[in-house]
């Protein structure tokens, strides 16, 4: 299906996609000419039109229109390849952004379980997917890093019938893992992330310990996981609050000086605090997205001076508009990461369909629990909170997003409009999510109109997950 | 098999009662009983048992076939295949040992007309040279790496190319054989299940793409629907997960619309594993359609590296073929190979100061001046080792 959205930031210039994600920026006034069927085969845009099956409104057809989009949707023939275990929900820490997330350190009953880790070792097992990731979170994970070893020596013993690839992942503080337990991730490949929100001043802000030191102790730690995992052993992201927008330039340098090659400036979630909370660390798109494009820019320039760092959310964007491949980036699925893609094994032995739905469900929000580790992987998926879930899985179908033509580089996150606006289906224009990924689109499209040669270069880079040094661009499709 | 200068000479001939195909080995390779001996001639030695002898010392007790006073006697070498006629001094050779070139030439006819067609297609009932093929097959090196399969269209000859194809498949089963076809009778679903099944998985089909659009595609193969069939042909071909290539004659058609090809191609066809961008060969209908297809290469460095660079930096793999190194942008020099055939390839003035004729593709004979590109020149600049070693690299792939 062919699909128009006007490009805010460029004078009388339309973006035409199809459900490939091939796209032609064009002048508006060749929308309407192809709405009235009247473009004319000697208009300078035809032949480009033609070629990218944008000169109908069904889109490109034939097999190999076919072939694209199932490369695009590969993911679909796969099922859940990415699996959360929540194996505690205490935590050392109670960072200002995450409230229910989280459990004091002395709590009861907020472990899980090694029946049920074993079970949801189960349901990893009985997925399809030709790789999975399985990823330790919380809470503090490294609090139970003994039931983290079982379950991922428990998982090794079982994968080596099937020689599928399995990646490991826990994000942690890193404060509590000594040399031994990261000498069991090196050797065991669980790649660490943590969280870094920025200078000093506003991560030890951010990130209370009573101790009041975090900021000392996560550099610390950073040094100790990569005295053993290597430079790269280790990822961070920041949590973005209102107190980071004023600086957006000394985050990324923050990172930079701290040798991490990339940085997701991904918005803080509207939900998941007390609403007294939201209104001291919370923002609209439209105060955020000047401090993205200020660190955006920030980062183009760094690189062109050779520094390497690469900022993730836009590149997830610029694969799925480059590339005819999808980046497997979750939020930005559709049929959407949620159950589909992604399940959450919590602590308490239940089953939720992502990050924000667990957290749903401990405000009080039971309406997302698939079920629980000891259902099948069938029964969760055709459970009836999946169901539910399921009619806002799709964005092409969608209201809004269904005319919407960034709609094959965005995604449908069902969740997210069931916890925020009541209904998974729920209309998406003006949501926080629709206004967020509109304006990053935007931004970056008319960078791409742009074509200045230096950020195409990065932006290829990033799409690509290519060194910047090797890539030549060539032509840039426009 | 291909015929032109350089593949044939003259010889007295004499023991041979129809048109048959020889090897010719030495007879320490013969005795090897890797070919059948009734199809074996011996060079410069004894031919007891063999078809017969060849060569200045050719045995003249012989009672077979003797091939001697060689009057080029440099065109024929140990390993290769040769034709002889009854009654005739005209010596081929369709197959020469370690050759990168050889292939099988199955028919002339064609369901293209394109505009710079080098082998014109005739209309003529050529079937006749299926059976050479097959004793052609029977002769050809056991240790071949690649074997081309080229026309005309040679999927015109349906089930009998499958018969064939078979043929190689199981007699040669370590050798890459390289089909070149448009694609278009893919679009029939038992033909390509017959074809690629023959074929086996040790097969590429390099499949010619013009344009991104039917109508720039269709005019330059002169053909209504080409493009539309030859891509229904590519997806019968993905689907069967059979080895494709793609093939774009650089010319003032082509040119104009290059760069959106090679971004058409990455986006539709993500399983293709080569794509090879060939610079016009001036022979057949290309020196007929000069006017509309000339574009000296200095005129479309430009277009040309973007495409490449388009495609090299998505991952795909890429070629440059039929262009000396002098004529292209030096960005884009690693991406060249030595492909002219050695038949084709000749030096001229400018080549003799070079220093990198050895591994440059050099040009076709039959290019004359009007041919040449105004940015032919020596290479002497050795100032860029990394590009050279880069180049030396591409050729080794």
């Amino acid at each position: 299906m062919r699909r128009f959205t006007d490009l805010d930031r460029l004078h009388d210039q339309v973006l035409i996609t199809n459900d490939l994600g091939e796209f032609v920026i064009a002048h508006a006034s060749v929308k309407r000419l192809l709405q009235d069927g009247l473009l004319s085969p000697r208009h300078a845009r035809f032949a480009d039109l033609e070629a990218r099956g944008l000169l109908h409104a069904e889109g490109p057809q034939g097999g190999l229109a076919a072939i694209a989009k199932r490369t695009r949707k590969a993911f679909l023939r796969e099922g859940p390849s990415l699996h959360i275990f929540v194996v505690t929900l205490r935590c050392d820490h109670s960072c200002q952004y995450c409230q229910v997330s989280r459990a004091a350190l002395n709590a009861s009953g907020k472990d899980m379980s090694r029946d049920h880790a074993r079970a949801a070792i189960d349901r990893v097992m009985e997925s399809d997917a030709p790789a999975l990731t399985v990823e330790f979170q919380g809470g503090e994970p490294s609090l139970r890093f003994d039931l983290v070893r079982e379950i991922v020596e428990e998982i090794e013993l079982r994968r080596s019938h099937t020689q599928r690839p399995i990646r490991f992942t826990m994000a942690t503080t890193l404060h509590l893992l000594n040399v031994e337990d990261l000498e069991f991730c090196r050797d065991h490949d669980i790649h660490l992330s943590t969280s870094l929100d920025g200078p000093e001043h506003i991560h030890s802000q951010q990130r209370a310990l009573p101790t009041r030191d975090s900021w000392k102790r996560t550099i610390e730690g950073l040094e100790r996981a990569r005295s053993v995992l290597g430079q790269n052993g280790v990822a961070a992201l920041p949590t973005i609050t209102r107190a980071a927008l004023a600086c957006p330039e000394a985050i990324v340098d923050t990172y930079v000086e701290h040798g991490f090659s990339s940085i997701f400036l991904r918005p803080l979630a509207p939900y998941g605090f007390a609403r007294k909370t939201r209104a001291a660390l919370g923002y609209s798109v439209s105060e955020f997205m000047p401090f993205y494009e200020r660190a955006l820019r920030h980062i183009l320039t760094l690189n062109v001076k050779g520094v390497r760092i690469e900022e993730t959310m836009a590149a997830i964007m610029l694969r799925h508009i480059f590339t005819p491949f999808h980046s497997g980036y979750m939020d930005l699925r559709s049929p959407a990461g949620a159950g589909l893609g992604t399940l959450v094994y919590n602590y308490d032995g239940s089953v939720y369909p992502s990050d924000e739905a667990r957290m749903a469900a401990e405000t009080g929000d039971g309406r997302f629990k698939l079920g629980g580790v000891n259902d099948t992987l069938d029964a969760l998926l055709s459970s009836d909170a999946m169901k539910w879930l399921a009619q806002g899985a799709i964005a092409e179908i969608l209201p809004d997003c269904s005319e919407c033509a960034f709609v094959p580089y965005c995604g449908a996150d069902p969740v997210h409009h069931a916890i925020v606006h009541g209904d998974p289906a729920a209309a998406r224009l003006g949501t926080d999510f629709c206004d967020r990924h509109m304006s990053l689109f935007q931004l970056l499209f008319a960078k791409i109109a742009e074509r200045e040669p230096d950020s195409m270069k990065t932006f290829l880079s990033w799409a690509l997950s290519a060194d910047r040094t090797d890539v030549k661009p060539g032509w840039i499709e426009q | 098999m291909k015929v032109a200068p350089g593949l044939h000479t003259h010889a007295d001939v004499s023991g041979v009662d129809a048109v048959r195909l020889f090897k010719v080995l030495s007879a320490e390779e013969a005795d090897h009983g890797r070919y059948a001996p009734e199809s074996i001639l011996i060079w410069d030695g004894a031919s007891q048992g063999y078809a017969g002898s060849i060569g200045e010392r050719a045995d003249e007790r012989s009672v077979g076939i003797s091939v001697s006073n060689i009057r080029h006697p440099e065109v024929i070498q140990c390993g290769d295949i040769i034709r002889l006629r009854q009654g005739g001094s005209l010596v081929s050779v369709l197959y020469r040992r370690g050759s990168p070139a050889n292939s099988l030439f199955v028919t002339e006819q064609c369901n293209s007309l394109c505009l710079m067609c080098s082998q014109p297609p005739r209309d003529a009932d050529d079937r006749w040279r299926l059976g050479e093929l097959h004793a052609l097959i029977d002769l050809i090196d056991l240790d071949e790496a690649q074997l081309g399969v080229t026309g005309g269209e040679p999927t015109l000859l349906r089930e009998d190319l499958a018969t064939l194809l078979g043929h190689a498949r199981r007699r040669l089963p370590d050798t890459h054989l390289h089909v070149l076809t448009n694609g278009r009778l893919f679009a029939d679903e038992g033909l390509a299940d017959t074809l690629t099944i023959a074929a086996g998985d040790q097969t590429t089909w390099a499949v010619p793409l013009y344009g991104d659009n039917a109508s720039t595609h269709d005019e330059i193969v002169a053909s209504a629907n080409a493009f539309d069939e030859t891509l229904g042909g590519l997806y019968q071909l993905a689907r069967r997960q059979a080895r494709v290539e793609i093939r774009i004659v650089l010319h003032a058609m082509s040119i104009p619309r290059l760069q959106q090809l090679a971004s058409y191609i990455y986006r539709r066809m993500p399983f293709v594993e080569h794509v090879t961008f060939m610079g016009l060969e001036p022979m057949g209908f290309a020196k007929t359609n000069r006017d509309r297809l000339w574009m000296d290469p200095a005129d479309y460095q430009e277009p040309l590296a973007e495409a490449v660079h388009h495609l090299a930096s998505r991952g795909m793999n890429v070629s440059i073929y039929n262009l000396p190194l002098c004529v292209l942008d030096p960005q884009i020099r690693p991406y060249a190979r030595a492909s002219i055939s050695d038949w084709k390839n000749r030096d001229i003035p400018e080549c003799r100061s070079c220093s990198v004729r050895d591994i440059c593709a050099g040009f076709f004979a039959s290019a004359g001046p009007a041919w040449r590109s105004r940015a032919v020149a020596p290479i002497n600049d050795i100032r860029q080792p990394e590009l050279i070693g880069g180049m030396i690299n591409g050729l080794a792939r």
